[in-house]
């Protein structure tokens, strides 16, 4: 990245010190303005830890598919028809477990087999699909936006078909423990993970400082680094503070304990922790992240991304990494599936309706170009965060829903044209 | 950070508990559709008139969303929640999340499958009844279409099973028979409409009366009627929409079964307050009642009005719909436009 603007302020030379993403850093700007403005036209109601709960809970599924999305959008490719997918892996899912399970093998309500078989089957759908859609594309040179057009339709109804359009469920409960409030791992295991997770980015950051150096590269000075770890501890541990401090409300807490067959004792709290539904969208994060980064399939998306023709040309077979990058993104649509199912605790014949287009807004904001070669997973989940903090706090201050819609799409563009005249001073545009 | 946060948090439980005024929170599942804004203005007037607030939401017919959307009104420290539910059974982790937090619930004209909701609505089989009732005065044998409403809206099968109550003896008889009968997608009367072309050429025009749902899908089987130059055969409908009273002026509808939504939104916006101040506070007229899946909901059901040529002056005296909208384009036809 060539600068330009030959970094005569102090606060870019402070940003080029730490060596942090400038655009990152803009990013999290926004958010964090966004987040504030709501803030005080909701009487502080914005920030609390209930709220900010709810946020991430709400935002898993669209952000698990987006970085998905990045991959697809990377080769200069689309997929208009993510949220068809999700509702055909939905159904199947559902199916399993209020048909097969209990019904077709007899096995009952809640059998422990019945949520990880019905994910499988799930997954084994998604894939199954996105490698076709993928295949379509890329052996059969029918462009992605055709065939994920002709898919959005074809997978909408074939799910409705499959269900008859009716609502399924109640679903397992071992299932519904991937919806957010119903599966949470409490306080002392977010801490736990919340630790764990600060020993292994700590270590992380401080390897790839050694392995730089060891090669000869310059690193970024010790204090930097040490900045950044800090801000990076603080950051994962104030999450999960602010999570532990979401109280479980008293009535769910006597409910609990009837259904154990005990009383509630006086003056007995419990936080909730985090979500099972945000662990599984950190884990894809950091699996998607590594995948990109460290993978020769990971190499190759961006290679084939940057310059279709040059990749092919050495070597690289580019069919087959199409249908390899629809078949991620199908099962992706799978576990993104099974988040917004239990979430409902109930398959509806209109769950994931116009996800596909959250999913490539949230890739787009997060700084994936539709001109390819360009993107990243973080980007793509704050993307998606930025969007669904935007519809929960216009629902919030209770911005007629008109308006609502006008705002979201008018945030898109206006994210997508400050993103070009970023690139255009940074030089990666001409 | 933090310390800001629970100070907030603090400050705001200070704030709410110390407060006299009460938040009602209406979680609507499409407010696309006209019908809506009368409820909402219903509801709002009723509140304020009690000195509480109003707050809402609009889930945009997205299941999830409305999901999305109560956790908000909750966030937003409402005191009462009134839902009008996109889908009875997928609502059921909010109802959930509400009752966590003691705050109540009423089901808003769609029934909730929770019995922790109180289920406020007109009495959809009756609303049936009186649909069929009506037809079934003008044709008493014949080929008969059914036009239902959305498969995921259970009122959709309440009202089905209240026209057959009225139509079974002749359909025993013989005298009846129903040629088509389908679901009508989202209630759309685009759908309404593909359906009841289908019908009709399916049976070479041989239908004799038709008993939709509510007014849009009766739009859609009249339009569908209209192509082939069948108007007029009789078809029902229910809302009153002001569209649907100008056709029944005309003559090319039989009846519209009028639910005053005014009236709903009144009541819902009482009972939520009564729940507000004390959840077990018994409601005037209110019954224990079983829905189709088995649970069992405090309820009350409000009595409709059947519209049709004889009656309509009562509808323009009611203030629902002004003479030239209802009389548009209508000439010597029946009171109070002639």
């Amino acid at each position: 990245m060539t600068d330009t603007t030959s970094g005569d302020s102090s606060k870019t030379s402070l940003a080029r010190a730490l060596q942090l993403d400038t655009r990152l850093l803009g990013m999290i700007g926004a958010f964090v303005a966004i987040c504030l403005v709501f803030h005080l036209l909701t009487g502080q109601r914005f920030l609390t830890p209930r709220n900010i709960f709810n946020l991430t809970i709400q935002t898993a599924s669209v952000a698990i598919m987006a970085t998905g999305m990045v991959f697809v959008i990377v080769t200069r490719h689309i997929d208009l028809s993510v949220g068809s997918l999700l509702a055909v892996c939905s159904a199947v899912m559902a199916l399993v477990q209020v048909w097969v399970m209990p019904q077709l093998l007899g096995l009952g309500i809640g059998h422990p087999a019945t949520a990880p078989l019905a994910i499988l089957a799930g997954l084994v759908v998604g894939t199954a699909i996105g490698a076709f859609n993928g295949w379509l594309v890329g052996y059969l040179s029918i462009p992605a936006f055709i065939v994920t057009l002709g898919g959005l339709l074809v997978w909408r109804n074939v799910a409705w078909y499959l269900t008859s359009g009716q609502t399924l469920g109640p679903l397992d409960p071992n299932f519904q423990l991937f919806g957010g409030i119903n599966g949470t791992i409490g306080v002392a295991a977010s801490w736990v993970v919340g630790a764990l997770a600060v020993a292994a980015s700590l270590w992380f950051m401080w390897s790839a400082r050694q392995k730089k150096a060891g090669h000869g590269f310059t690193v970024k000075p010790l204090w930097a680094e040490a900045v950044m770890m800090g801000i990076v501890a603080a950051l994962i541990l104030g999450f999960v503070a602010i999570l532990n401090a979401y109280q479980v409300p008293v009535a769910r807490l006597e409910r609990i304990f009837a259904a154990r067959g005990e009383t509630l004792p006086e003056g007995y709290t419990e936080g909730y922790g985090l979500p099972i539904s945000v662990l599984v969208l950190i884990a894809i994060a950091v699996a998607m992240t590594v995948v990109a980064r460290r993978t020769r399939f990971g190499r190759y998306v961006f290679a084939t991304g940057g310059n279709p023709e040059a990749a092919a040309l050495s070597g690289i077979n580019t069919r087959l990494l199409t249908v390899k990058i629809f078949a991620l993104m199908g099962a992706l649509c799978a576990l993104s599936a099974v988040v917004a199912s239990a979430r409902a605790a109930n398959h509806a014949n209109d769950i994931g309706t116009l996800d596909e287009l959250r999913v490539i807004a949230a890739a787009v904001i997060g700084g994936t170009a539709l001109s390819g070669g360009v993107g990243t997973i973080y980007g793509a989940i704050l993307g998606a965060l930025i969007m669904q903090s935007l519809q929960s706090g216009m629902a919030m201050v209770g911005v007629e829903s008109p308006f609502q819609n006008i705002v979201v799409g008018s945030v898109l563009v206006l994210a997508v044209f400050i993103d070009i005249l970023y690139r255009k001073r940074s030089g990666a545009l001409k | 950070m933090r310390s800001t946060i629970l100070l907030a948090a603090v400050v705001t439980t200070a704030l709410s508990s110390t407060a006299f005024a009460q938040t009602v929170g209406v979680s609507w599942s499409n407010f696309q559709e006209e019908r809506w804004k009368t409820d909402e203005a219903a509801i709002r007037g009723a509140l304020e008139a009690a000195g509480a607030t109003y707050v809402s939401a609009d889930a945009q017919s997205s299941s999830s969303k409305q999901l999305s959307d109560i956790e908000a009104l909750i966030s937003q420290g409402v005191d009462a929640l009134i839902i009008l539910a996109q889908d009875s059974a997928a609502i059921g982790p909010a109802v959930e999340a509400a009752t966590d937090e003691g705050i109540p619930v009423v089901a808003y004209d769609r029934l909730i499958e929770d019995d922790r909701a109180f289920y406020l609505t007109f009495d959809n089989m009756e609303v049936g009844r009186m649909q069929a009732a009506e037809v079934f005065k003008r044709v008493p044998e014949g080929n008969y279409v059914m036009i239902k409403g959305s498969s995921t809206d259970p009122n959709a099968d309440f009202l089905r099973a209240g026209q057959q109550e009225v139509l079974q003896a002749a359909i025993d008889a013989g005298k009846i028979t129903i040629v088509g009968e389908a679901y009508t997608d989202s209630w759309l009367p685009a759908n309404a409409q593909r359906n009841m072309e289908q019908f009709l050429t399916a049976n070479d025009n041989a239908v004799d009366a038709v008993v939709a749902s509510n007014d849009g899908t009766a739009g859609g089987a009249v339009a569908a009627l209209t192509a082939q130059g069948m108007q007029g055969i009789p078809v029902s409908g229910q809302d009153a929409d002001h569209a649907a009273l100008n056709r029944i002026a005309q003559g090319t509808q039989t009846v519209s079964v009028w639910k005053d939504s005014r009236e709903l939104g009144r009541e819902a916006a009482e009972i939520a307050l009564a729940l507000a101040a004390d959840p077990e506070a018994s409601v005037e007229g209110q019954v224990e009642w079983t829905s189709p899946a088995g649970t069992v909901l405090r309820s009350k059901f409000l009595v409709p009005v059947p519209v049709t040529q004889d009656n309509l002056p009562v509808i323009v005296e009611a203030g629902w719909i002004t003479q030239e909208a209802l009389c548009q384009g209508v000439s010597g036809g029946p009171a109070p436009c002639n």
